[in-house]
């Protein structure tokens, strides 16, 4: 038991347990829809935490690959006549291609200046799928068909908690193998010092490259989750402020803990809804708590809670 | 092993290297010394390839490298320590050392994303390999601790563990005993004869002339950017010019206390 805990794998088995039994304590469908919108968020927080927790680069543009998994299964199945999990497939390829090229480039640059590289990344895609109205139905946005998988349609918040929450457990599988072998012992490196990982001879640029494009699928694939789940996908998917979201998300939780990345979308999604009852002051009570939780827990929920109780 | 021919360096019109040539041989333990900012750091930034020189080669292995990436020179047998520490200080001292056998383990990004048992296999020979360097280098005990918790000395020894997991040709220490005691720049020394013993190019940066003249075979002397002496120990402490620049009447005196 006590090597399980200190196991990098304890937030999966945690992670499964909780998608496992939560059914069972949700009161109605309404709270699954919740907690469905949660799991799709994390997923795309996992994979930003990877960058950004992990190989300490910054992208406030991952709204922009999280619009191309949305547009994908609209725009596929309605003018390519693609089914839409083949759809979302070939979104997730599209983003990840995205930050392969896009990533070459921009990911030369550092810190404030990869930040503004991203979020300008994150405002052309989004610019792209505003004025292609033809394709994407412009502003307004456009209508998402069901998923259908082998003749079933996959509808409803009780099959999408289902669906998003295996998809969260085995992406975050995923991270930890990833964090565990050689690439994520490069990725957490060049976090530190690229200086010293480039003359170990960790190839610095196609490693950022990687972890770039990685995140970007999960991205990509949460995105197409969340417009199947609405059946309506519009720019402010793909927005900025949704590119902001994840980030805050990734930080509040705390950024290279993989649990708290999913904290942190589980308190972004649930919070204003919670919040609701404090009325016109919604924002500003909401506002106030990111504030105190960076006030108190400066390296984030998780990670400073774990520091403070538990391990010593 | 290493050498370079004629290098040149210089930043904004100042010039940082002019002129400056070696070579060291495979188990030779060569130093670079010289004042504050005569440009032994710049020498090895151009070496392991942080820098590009103006003019000058150099070469590894009697294959040219001048201005070679850095993680290609790795790949090549070239490794190093920094002045100002370079630790990982967010991994643990195991994990450090680990990261330095990266060019020895099998990188197959879809292996790793699903964790096949050859990747569990892997980074259990990779541990043992760490441990094993961290015991060559007198670490033992604290594999697990985080880097960033561990004291000073210890980690100038980590550097040298992790820069030895590559397995390299040239390995090239950037003051290796900056800021350690009598005992571990004692251990460092040991340490460092036994690397050079196993057939390793070990360049030296170091203030330490007690430690410079006692294990170096050759020194290298620099001044303002350029060669002012090579020689052994004794040559270069008789050296007219050496003394006015570096060593002074008490460095000498520091360094005749060195046993040859």
């Amino acid at each position: 038991m006590r090597r399980l805990l200190h196991s990098p794998y304890a937030v999966v088995v945690l992670l499964a347990l909780i998608v496992a039994l939560l059914p069972l304590v949700l009161p109605s469908t309404f709270y699954m829809r919740m907690a469905a919108l949660v799991f799709i968020f994390a997923l795309a927080v996992v994979g930003l935490n990877l960058l950004m927790g992990f190989a300490g680069q910054v992208s406030l543009g991952h709204a922009g690959f999280f619009g191309i998994g949305a547009y994908a299964v609209a725009v596929g199945p309605a003018h390519l006549g693609i089914p839409s999990w083949a759809a979302l497939v070939l979104g997730a390829a599209a983003a990840g291609l995205m930050a392969f090229i896009v990533g070459r480039p921009i990911l030369r640059l550092r810190g404030h200046y990869l930040a503004v590289a991203t979020l300008g990344l994150g405002l052309l895609i989004a610019l792209v799928f505003t004025n292609e109205a033809a394709w994407t139905g412009g502003p307004d946005g456009m209508p998402v068909p069901r998923l259908v998988v082998f003749g079933f349609r996959v509808f409803g918040p009780r099959m999408w908690y289902w669906i998003a929450g295996i998809t969260l457990v085995i992406g975050t599988w995923i991270c930890v193998n990833l964090i565990a072998s050689p690439t994520g012992r490069a990725l957490r490196a060049i976090h530190d010092s690229e200086t010293a990982s480039r003359v170990l001879g960790v190839d610095v640029a196609r490693y950022k490259l990687t972890a770039f494009v990685i995140s970007a699928i999960y991205a990509a694939i949460a995105g197409a989750y969340l417009a199947l789940f609405d059946g309506l996908v519009t720019p402010i998917t793909a927005g900025f402020l949704r590119s902001i979201e994840f980030v805050t998300m990734a930080v509040l939780g705390g950024l290279g803990s993989i649990f708290g990345g999913i904290v942190g979308a589980a308190l972004l999604v649930l919070l204003p809804q919670v919040l609701t009852v404090f009325h016109d002051y919604e924002h500003i009570v909401l506002g106030a708590v990111m504030i105190l939780i960076m006030i108190f827990l400066p390296t984030g929920i998780v990670p400073a809670l774990a520091a403070r109780f538990g391990r010593r | 092993m290493l050498a370079t021919d004629t290098i040149g360096i210089g930043f904004g019109g100042v010039t940082a290297l002019s002129q400056v040539s070696f070579k060291v041989d495979p188990g030779e333990i060569f130093a670079i010394i010289g004042p504050n900012g005569a440009g032994k750091t710049t020498l090895f930034n151009v070496v392991s390839g942080l820098y590009t020189p103006r003019e000058g080669r150099v070469s590894l292995g009697g294959e040219d490298v001048t201005g070679m990436a850095p993680h290609l020179l790795a790949r090549r047998g070239l490794s190093r320590t920094f002045q100002n520490l370079q630790i990982f200080f967010r991994m643990s001292a195991a994990e450090n050392v680990m990261v330095g056998r990266h060019l020895h383990e099998r990188r197959n990004i879809a292996a790793h994303l699903f964790t096949l048992p050859s990747v569990l296999r892997q980074n259990a020979f990779t541990r043992a390999k760490a441990e094993d360097l961290l015991a060559f280098v007198g670490l033992t005990g604290i594999a697990d601790r985080a880097a960033g918790a561990l004291p000073y000395g210890a980690l100038r020894r980590l550097e040298i563990a992790r820069a030895l997991a590559t397995e390299p040709k040239v390995l090239l220490l950037d003051e290796p005993a900056a800021g350690c005691n009598p005992v571990e720049t004692a251990e460092i020394d040991e340490v460092i004869q036994k690397i050079a013993a196993s057939g390793v190019a070990v360049v030296l940066v170091e203030h330490d002339m007690k430690l410079v003249m006692k294990i170096s075979h050759r020194i290298h002397v620099l001044d303002q950017g350029r060669t002012i002496a090579e020689g052994t120990a004794a040559e270069v402490r008789a050296n007219e010019r050496v003394i006015a620049a570096y060593l002074g009447k008490h460095g000498r005196a520091e360094s005749e206390h060195a046993p040859d």
